[in-house]
């Protein structure tokens, strides 16, 4: 059976180091940081209380004044996801296609990795305080006290927005989809599970053209609050843009970051059909469970091997193979790179067991020490990085890399970005995620050659 | 690439007991098992009203080796992780999971990289009284809670978020259906979580067929649970405007009516099912009993971006025909119907409209198989335990019985009724959700 190609037509963004493709970019080659003290809410005593935070947004100036209306009620992550899809979707040249008849809207659908949207921790937090009766600890829950509470603090819109599949709905009634639809949340390796599954999608022949991504930000009090106990952010309060280091020996966690990553996806047919030009193209998907423990990656890095391994294996690629021109088969990897001490280093592991005695030679970098994390965000950002490092023969840098890691010894493209168009430019790439609980994706992207 | 797809096993909890046998055995008897629920006092919500998992240890369903892991382990996760455990012993296979201190030298049926896992989950809640007793010891002056004694500089060592387990996140992360279902059976294939409200099940039945059908895997846990029955559960469906408002009345059952324009709303279940979908080849070699064939899968998107109810059914129509156009059929081949049949009333309207646009003047005479009145509204759970119904229909070539204490809106089978046997070769399974995500998938009978 012949199978059906996947191209990317039109991607679209809202981060922490701005609002549109090129200028973000452009600030990525140069190693700037998004990272900053929180500003959402008075986090002063947190133990971490910095983040990297979508600065001067305004919703109606991406998506229009009738838009922003009709979605008025749409919390944080869904607006970046709205204004992401706007983007990506001009840049698809699809225009009213959907609306006009000429794309059928039972053949486009909508497949996000978004996350939860932003609790409203203020009333949650004095429903709860009128739930408890009596003093401290020694006091006692009383449901009845919660509810009476809860009906008189809480918003119903502002409730209902939290749900997970919210910016799905958002997204799909902006654009017209009706067709095949779903969010996931695998944690943070959902907007790259999702732009594979929605890829998988098309190969099917189950739609012709999917909006896919991801959208979240965790940047609110219980947010941060989970992963301050789990230890996971870097405590760096006093040097928040030198906070994120990646495969450095100092690293002492990930950044908290927020933002959308969008990307229109079509059957190869479809684009051509209508004389439109790919970006690139998706030439592999790979996703595994470590199965090992809700705290642990596998030692071995196993279940991200696989996840690579099973990427290249659908784009027809042996990793271990130098090109023609002697090159590794992959010019660039995006890594999941969060700066935790764990991830760091069975990434690296896990790329060196892919690629075996190639595997120096790949440029490897992570994003994440600009961006910080968007968690369910970051595998839809990172992929479109990929997409822009093909377009351009740029690769981004590694920032805050001058201590490496011993057991970090691949090479990062540390704090500058690498121009690779005098050696052949960049033609394949891999973004990887992983998600707590071991879920494992990886995509690869290729330019797009008929 | 594999053929096809089967159902090998099913695993469920609701509220009419736990495992296979006692939801089927409860349907075809007419049991109904929603009232007043003991988890939590509802007494000061509106809907007062819930069909409430019957108790169990969920330690008593995982390998002793993980036993300590149940403490991380939300009533979500206990849910599917029970459900995971009858569907592997219904199928009758041995994972590392059923393998821990049985037998030796016995292996697991299926090696860990063909094992993909794919289960719908909704947000899960906080525990709202560990919630309410960390947050009290930071309370500011006035009824609020103060965030620089939350952060823990302000009430000292020990308080504020502190209060908190280290690990308290990872109890509450969507994806840990998944994450401990595949740790404790080894499922090392595609896994996936799925979040979108009572579509999710389905939705996940569909990803796992696919995954299946592309030869990423050969064996697949799919399904999906979710409890709401709790403070902040309750509380959103009510927000939203999904659950029935309660007063006296102590039969859930009664008070939850399909396509009655006088059904005040839903009552939350709580529960699930987890399927084992393997392809049709290994399920063979293996010798494995069928339920069901999955013939056909379909998505569609409702607008309904605005939450309450998606009016529209233009998307809930194309996920039923892309699935019947999938399972290359035509409306006139489906003998019964198991669809969402919330006692929602806009939800149910969309979903009429819906089967009357596929199925037109035959929709009267198709049997719908309506849940809710027995087990209330499961949410993510809700579809998955459609589709095991479904399955032993045409397992047992037999439709349950069918509650009902008002009347269905005309055009429609879907009034009160005992249970009978039928002849069934293929059944519609079909759902819509609140966000407005619609699925369906075709099943058909073993062998035909």
């Amino acid at each position: 059976m012949s199978q059906r190609r996947v191209v990317i037509t039109g991607v679209g963004w809202i981060t922490p180091l701005g609002h549109d493709v090129d200028s973000v970019w452009a600030r990525l080659l140069a190693g700037e940081s998004g990272m900053g003290p929180v500003t959402r809410f008075e986090a002063a005593t947190f133990k971490t209380n910095f983040a990297a935070e979508v600065k001067g947004f305004r919703f109606e100036d991406h998506v229009g004044a009738d838009v922003a209306k009709e979605h008025a009620s749409a919390g944080l992550s869904t607006r970046f996801a709205l204004a992401a899809a706007t983007q990506a979707w001009r840049q698809s040249g699809l225009g009213e296609m959907a609306r006009d008849g000429r794309l059928k809207r039972r053949r486009l659908g909508v497949y996000l990795g978004a996350g939860e949207g932003s609790l409203d921790f203020e009333n949650y937090g004095r429903t709860n305080l009128a739930g408890w009766v009596g003093d401290g600890t020694s006091g006692r829950f009383d449901a009845r006290a919660w509810a009476a509470a809860a009906y008189r603090y809480m918003d119903p819109v502002r409730e209902v927005e939290q749900e997970p599949n919210m910016t799905v709905s958002h997204v799909a009634g902006a654009f017209g989809c009706r067709g095949p639809s779903s969010n996931c949340m695998t944690a943070c390796a959902a907007s790259t599970q999702a732009v594979g599954e929605a890829t998988e999608i098309l190969r099917y022949g189950d739609a012709d053209v999917m909006l896919a991504g991801g959208a979240h930000s965790m940047i609110h009090p219980l947010g941060m609050t989970g992963f301050i106990r789990l230890t996971a952010m870097s405590r760096r309060c006093d040097d928040p843009t030198h906070a994120s280091r990646p495969f450095n020996r100092t690293r002492d966690g990930f950044v908290m970051g927020e933002g959308a990553g969008m990307l229109v996806l079509e059957t190869l047919e479809h684009a051509l059909s209508r004389g439109a030009t790919p970006l690139c193209e998706i030439a592999g998907y790979g996703s595994t469970a470590d199965a090992f423990r809700i705290t642990d990656i596998q030692p071995d890095g196993r279940g991200a091997q696989g996840a690579m391994s099973a990427a290249c294996r659908q784009a027809g690629i042996d990793p271990h193979k130098a090109g023609a021109d002697g090159r590794p088969p992959v010019h660039y990897i995006s890594a999941h790179g969060t700066g935790t001490q764990e991830n760091d280093a069975i990434e690296t592991a896990a790329v060196k067991g892919v690629f075996g005695e190639l595997a120096p030679r790949v440029p490897f970098s992570s994003v994440k020490s600009m961006f910080g994390h968007l968690i369910q965000a970051a595998g839809a950002v990172e992929l479109i990085t990929c997409v822009k490092a093909i377009q351009t023969g740029l690769v981004p840098p590694t920032v805050n890399l001058n201590d490496p890691d011993p057991e970090c010894d691949l090479d990062y493209v540390p704090n500058a970005a690498r121009d690779l168009r005098d050696s052949g430019g960049v033609h394949v790439c891999l973004s990887n995620s992983f998600g707590f609980g071991g879920q494992n994706d990886t995509l690869c992207v290729r330019r797009f050659a008929e | 690439m594999h053929d096809g797809v089967v159902i090998t096993g099913i695993g469920c909890v609701s509220a009419v007991g736990l495992g296979w046998p006692a939801l089927w055995n409860g349907l075809v008897e007419g049991r109904a098992a929603i009232g007043t629920p003991t988890r939590l006092d509802a007494s000061g919500f509106r809907s007062k009203l819930a069909g409430q998992v019957p108790d169990f240890k969920a330690t008593e369903y995982v390998p002793k080796s993980y036993r300590k892991a149940v403490k991380v382990m939300a009533r979500d996760t206990e849910l599917a992780v029970v459900a995971a455990r009858f569907a592997v012993e219904d199928a009758g296979i041995a994972t590392r999971g059923t393998l821990e201190g049985g037998a030796e030298g016995r292996q697991a049926t299926y090696a860990s990289g063909r094992m993909g896992c794919h289960i719908g989950a909704g947000l899960i809640a906080a525990d709202s009284p560990e919630m309410a007793e960390a947050m009290s010891t930071a309370r500011d002056e006035g009824d609020g809670l103060s965030l620089a004694a939350w952060g823990g500089g302000g009430a000292g060592a020990g308080t504020g978020m502190e209060q908190l387990t280290p690990l308290w996140l990872l109890k509450y992360l969507p994806n840990m259906l998944a994450c401990h279902v595949t740790i404790i059976h080894g499922c090392e294939g595609p896994s996936n979580t799925i979040t979108c409200a009572e579509a999710s099940g389905l939705l996940c039945v569909g990803e796992s067929t696919r995954v299946i059908q592309r030869g990423d895997a050969d064996l697949c846990f799919s399904g999906g649970c979710e409890s709401k029955l709790n403070p902040m559960g309750m509380l959103r469906l009510d927000l939203a405007g999904w659950t029935a408002p309660t007063g006296d009345e102590s039969d859930g059952s009664a008070v939850i009516r399909p396509y009655d324009p006088a059904s005040k709303g839903a009552l939350i279940g709580e529960g699930g099912a987890i399927l084992i979908l393997e392809s049709t080849d290994s399920a063979r070699k293996r010798g494995a009993k069928v339920y069901a064939s999955v013939a056909g899968y379909g998505g569609g998107m409702s607008d309904a971006f605005y939450t309450r109810a998606p009016d529209a059914v233009e998307g809930y129509e194309s996920a039923v025909r892309n699935a019947l156009d999938d399972a290359k059929m035509t409306p006139e081949q489906i003998d019964a119907i198991v669809p969402m049949a919330s006692g929602i009333p806009a939800l149910d309207r969309a979903e009429a409209a819906a089967l009357r646009a596929v199925f037109g003047e035959r929709l009267p005479t198709i049997p719908l198989v309506t849940l809710a009145p027995n087990v209330g509204l499961c949410s993510a759970g809700a579809a998955a335990l459609q589709v095991a119904v479904a399955a032993g229909c045409l397992h047992q070539q037999r439709l349950p019985a069918r509650l009902h204490a008002g009347s269905p809106e005309k055009g429609l089978d879907a009034g009160r009724v005992s249970a009978r046997s039928a002849n069934l070769q293929s059944i519609l399974v079909c759902t819509g959700s609140m966000g407005g995500t619609n699925a369906a998938v075709v099943l058909r009978r073993a062998g035909a």
